[in-house]
């Protein structure tokens, strides 16, 4: 169990309970966390679950791989923390993990 | 009028008569797919306060269906990976799932359903999430055989009951190459069976892609071992004498009588919209049921989403009805925002992605109508990408095993700006900036 805090573009936090293993896109979408769409469910087809880790977490989380950097370079409102965050998977060592979200996904 | 002060407009009538139960409004969501389930998980996070009941028919919340024909199938996706959320996410945000739940008919001068079970369900909005189902043979001889080796993919069931037969040197006969036909295809040929894929058209995918894209994925079939017949029309299933399986399939390829022996068939030719709902309670249905871009029908207490609704597109200018997970969130926001006393139209370009042999195919925008295609490809010909053209703008793309590539095809179809061609054949040249 670790908790994560998901930050809405408009500020709005949501501090939630994740289950070790599950991915970070998962906890937002079982907690029904705006900002976080998923279309491709999980398997790194668009881009809909981006959000921006603090620099302090991202040396904790493997670096993304060939794809997904790939997919992050082409997305919308790319900073230099910005990952697909179906493809970071939750750990003890993120226990306390910040995701800010992108505007790009509320839907506007 | 916004759903809160609609509440609100109830609690002052209440005031004035006292003796009256208090009522919530109730929003009841027949079909618990994709589209019903993120309808229902939507209006929650608009901080919709009434009642909010999702009605499926299958034993299972919300579940993922693309996986179905490809990791699930292949035993590598756990059930339970694919729901969409866990059943405690329901009750923690009040959204009264009903699993098992048939919908017989709308009595929409009632406001009421009535359920398989013969009760009766009232609601202030409808919103028909129902889906298809798949198309089955239409063949002369086959009404009221049950045969236990033919199979199609849209359930968790269908899988369920499809699997034990995935077994190494089975000969698995595929009638239809689309993306359902593919990914089976993809799937069993890894898992060992004997694989013919029989295609009516005389190309693969033919109605969603261009002829470069299908060579290409024909040659990614057939290299696998997959045995591909194209311009193939099924004529008849022998089955055994308790007619209870499939012994063989019959068909001719360019007009000639063939025929094959099969250990289980599979039948991916397409979906139907369960638009039967709709139709008895007299809403009009033309190619799924007729919605306006705000996902209203006529009635204004009943809506439809997803795969079962026909909607007008921006995109095209016309109207569509799409079968896809984007559409379905997409057109699920649209409905939620209308349920909310809101107007926001989708702007969304459809897109759509397959995954066969690890490699994922990504397309967006419809090529319908195009006058150009370029192609992309690597020296080795494993990566390809079809931009389709239309008064010099890219109108869809079909990206393969170029992730990176297709969010900038998405953005090139989405900007609608014009490009040299010549620029966009150079694989030499970023994407990326030919978008920008």
């Amino acid at each position: 169990m670790a908790k994560v805090t998901f930050i809405e573009a408009s500020g709005k936090q949501h501090e939630v309970t994740a289950q070790e293993g599950q991915s970070v896109m998962q906890v937002a979408m079982d907690n029904l966390v705006p900002g976080i769409v998923a279309e491709c469910g999980g398997f790194a087809n668009c881009a809909t679950c981006h959000g921006y880790v603090d620099d302090a977490w991202l040396k904790k989380i493997p670096p993304p791989d060939a794809a997904e950097e790939g997919m992050i370079e082409c997305a919308f409102h790319v900073q230099p923390n910005s990952r697909l965050t179906c493809q970071i998977k939750v750990t003890p060592a993120l226990d306390g993990l910040v995701v800010r979200l992108p505007v790009s996904q509320t839907g506007e | 009028m916004n759903a809160e002060r609609h509440v609100g407009d109830v609690g002052v009538l209440l005031g004035r008569e006292r003796n009256v139960v208090a009522m919530e409004e109730r929003i009841v969501i027949v079909g618990a797919g994709q589209a019903g389930g993120e309808l229902a998980a939507g209006l929650r996070k608009q901080g919709y306060k009434g009642r909010v009941l999702l009605l499926g028919d299958e034993a299972h919340p919300p579940y993922q269906r693309p996986p179905l024909s490809k990791g699930f199938l292949q035993g590598k996706v756990a059930l339970t990976d694919l729901y969409l959320k866990p059943l405690a996410t329901y009750e923690r945000f009040d959204i009264e799932l009903k699993s098992g739940t048939r919908v017989e008919a709308i009595d929409r001068a009632a406001r009421e359903v009535s359920l398989g079970d013969g009760s009766r369900l009232a609601y202030d909005k409808l919103v028909l999430a129902t889906g298809g189902r798949a198309r089955p043979l239409s063949l002369p001889g086959l009404e009221g055989a049950r045969l236990e080796n033919l199979f199609s993919v849209r359930s968790i069931s269908d899988i369920e009951a499809m699997r034990g037969r995935f077994v190494p040197g089975n000969h698995l006969v595929i009638v239809g190459g689309g993306y359902v036909g593919l990914e089976v295809a993809a799937v069993a040929v890894q898992l060992g069976l004997r694989v013919t894929l029989l295609e009516a058209a005389p190309r693969l995918l033919s109605r969603v892609t261009g002829p470069e894209v299908s060579s290409f994925i024909e040659k990614l079939h057939r290299e696998r071992g997959v045995e591909l017949r194209l311009s193939c029309e099924v004529r008849s299933l022998e089955l055994d004498e308790a007619r209870r399986q499939v012994r063989g399939v019959g068909f001719a390829c360019h007009g000639v009588p063939e025929r094959l022996e099969a250990d289980l068939v599979l039948v991916g030719i397409g979906l139907i919209p369960n638009t039967e709902l709709a139709s008895a309670a007299g809403l009009a249905v033309d190619n799924g049921i007729v919605v306006d871009e705000y996902a209203c029908t006529a009635d204004p207490n009943i809506l439809a989403i997803g795969d079962c609704a026909n909607q007008p597109s921006a995109y095209t200018g016309g109207r569509i009805r799409l079968e896809s997970v984007p559409n379905a969130i997409e057109h699920a926001r649209v409905a939620a925002a209308t349920l909310m006393g809101k107007r926001e139209p989708s702007s969304a370009i459809p897109w759509f992605w397959s995954d066969q042999y690890g490699l994922k195919l990504q397309m967006v925008g419809l090529s319908t109508g195009y006058e150009q295609c370029v192609t992309r490809s690597s020296a080795e010909g494993k990566e390809f990408s079809a931009f389709y053209l239309k008064d010099r703008r890219v109108i869809a793309a079909d990206v393969i095993g170029r992730p990176a590539e297709f969010m900038a095809a998405r953005r090139l179809v989405s900007s609608r700006a014009e490009v040299d061609a010549a620029r966009l054949g150079d694989v030499a040249v970023p994407l990326a900036s030919i978008a920008a």
